[in-house]
């Protein structure tokens, strides 16, 4: 098993109470899941949207956000699987892409090759 | 643990109904931010760490801690609500006077606040419909557009236009106000029975949709009755006669998705204890002098809901109960329905002539019902080619799918092709 981390991108849900309700439920399904599977190493957390950058050799301080909406990271994941083939198989059950979002699958690097 | 459905959506009217209060009615876009940010927190939270023991809690709180940062933020920029005035001006009393304004006693009429609000008497009744359903019911102008199978920027417009109404009327409704409650409550009680209606006898196709309509309509409507002043005869009867028609809704629609009218309904379908409700809500509702239309027509309801099946319904006492709606609020619908039960009790040829002695029977030209009741009663005096001519007119009006199919199999029907015994209107 490799491990893998899922950055959520964009993907927000628009203003009806209701579609966000089933967002959240569909988000809580999606995990419970790939939980169930034993995919998940760590659930992870949602992040803030607002933030800094510190930047440079100066260390300018820049405020967030850094990026448009559809590219913010909104929170990320912790995920085994074998391969990356298969993280990426993984990844298309996220309900995000619903909401044109993106998920960035990137694999941890291994200590001893 | 699971939510309940529409959680969302129904403690999105009770925390902007509790933040307008305190921000002030002119503040309205400010309650609806902090609202949206809310769910917001509560979509990306809950969707990691799963929904906690307690939603509509943690909902709230989160609209109170943002409604903290928003007064300390704002408080020397805006007004807020004139009646809290200086309490929120300093630090000392802020905390403590929002702590109390959350209190489940504080909050427990803001929604018949706001309900009132919505039914400012500048506003047409169907601004008051659409805005209660976006405040209140937190339907967006797309699903108010959907349901009322309108176009998004009229919604929108009639929308936008009532919220500056409401922003400009500076102050809540007072609902402890015996005089101002008593001249308003009418308009309310108007406002909910056309929201019902819209479910009920709407042009949505989606069933879902109208259910959510006319359950909304309901859970209002119990708010009012929940109410010291909205236990009023008018409105016992306007929730007696909500629950009579809504225990109809399972039996609509069939097995097979066809649209099943009302004399042609399986009534095992229809739900007992909604009618049980009804029964009781009217009996309250004759603890007065006033009757009003909603008795009427609940009346009317009883009658349906108390027969076993069509043959043993008391028509002539629905011809009558008719009698009395035409005499308060005579219309051509209700001359319609009138007609079809007169044809129920007397036979097709004399519906016919009672249709054709409508007042104002041209402005039913283009409800689908008003042809198919022609139609359906010329079928049952075996004049099949007069039928499906009407049948083809109606089918011209429908508004949906599911009612276009229907009065296809009306034409088929007139064909021989298929043999249906009833049609009539919902």
């Amino acid at each position: 098993m490799s491990e893998f981390v899922f950055l959520y991108r964009g993907g927000e849900a628009g203003r009806s109470p209701e579609r966000m309700q089933q967002m959240m439920q569909k988000w809580v399904a999606w995990f419970k899941e790939l939980t169930e599977k034993g995919h998940v190493k760590n659930q992870g957390h949602p992040l803030e949207r607002a933030g800094k950058l510190v930047k440079g050799k100066e260390k300018t301080i820049i405020d967030g956000p850094f990026v448009e909406a559809k590219d913010l990271v909104g929170g990320y994941s912790l995920i085994e699987a074998s391969d990356l083939d298969q993280a990426v198989q993984l990844s298309k059950g996220c309900p995000i892409f619903e909401n044109d979002g993106a998920v960035e699958v990137r694999p941890v690097m291994k200590l001893n090759l | 643990m699971e939510p309940s459905d529409h959680l969302f959506r129904r403690e999105s009217g009770r925390m902007i109904a509790t933040l307008t209060r305190i921000f002030g009615v002119h503040n309205l876009a400010l309650a609806e931010d902090v609202v949206q940010d809310a769910f917001c927190r509560a979509l990306e939270v809950w969707k990691f760490r799963g929904v906690p023991e307690n939603p509509a809690a943690w909902l709230m709180t989160t609209a109170k801690n943002r409604a903290l940062d928003v007064l300390r933020r704002e408080r020397t920029a805006h007004t807020f609500a004139p009646e809290l005035g200086r309490l929120l001006e300093s630090e000392w009393t802020l905390a403590p006077t929002i702590e109390e304004q959350f209190e489940e006693h504080a909050i427990k009429d803001d929604q018949l606040r706001m309900m009132f609000s919505c039914c400012h008497p500048r506003l047409r009744e169907n601004a008051q419909v659409a805005l209660m359903l976006n405040i209140l019911c937190g339907f967006t102008v797309d699903e108010i557009a959907g349901a009322f199978v309108s176009s998004h920027a009229a919604i929108e417009k009639r929308i936008t236009r009532a919220k500056k109404v409401l922003a400009q009327s500076k102050r809540l409704f007072d609902v402890a106000d015996e005089a101002q409650f008593s001249t308003r409550v009418s308009s309310v009680e108007r406002a909910l029975y056309l929201l019902f209606n819209e479910g009920y006898h709407g042009a949505s196709a989606e069933t879902a949709v109208r259910t959510e309509l006319c359950q909304e309509a309901m859970r209002l409507a119990a708010i009012l009755l929940d109410s010291p002043l909205g236990k009023t005869p008018g409105t016992y009867a306007l929730a007696a006669l909500m629950c009579l028609n809504a225990a109809r809704l399972p039996a609509r629609i069939d097995a097979s998705g066809n649209l099943r009218t009302f004399l042609d309904q399986d009534r095992s379908q229809w739900d007992q204890q909604l009618v049980n409700e009804g029964l009781q809500l009217l009996d309250l509702s004759a603890r007065g002098s006033q009757l009003t239309s909603y008795h009427v027509e609940a009346a009317i309801a009883a009658v349906h809901a108390r027969a076993k099946c069509v043959e043993d319904t008391d028509w002539e006492a629905i011809v009558s109960l008719y009698d009395v709606l035409m005499t308060t609020q005579p219309s051509p619908i209700v001359a319609l329905n009138r007609a079809i039960a007169v044809a129920q009790s007397e036979g097709p040829q004399r519906g016919l002539e009672e249709i054709n002695a409508i007042a104002g029977k041209e402005r039913l030209a283009s409800y689908p019902f008003y042809s198919a009741a022609l139609g359906e009663l010329e079928f049952r005096r075996g004049r099949q080619d007069a039928a499906r001519e009407h049948f083809q007119t109606a089918l011209l009006h429908a508004r949906n799918p599911m009612e276009r199919h229907f009065l296809e199999r009306r034409i088929d029907a007139c064909e021989g092709i298929e043999d249906l015994s009833t049609i009539f209107p919902v």
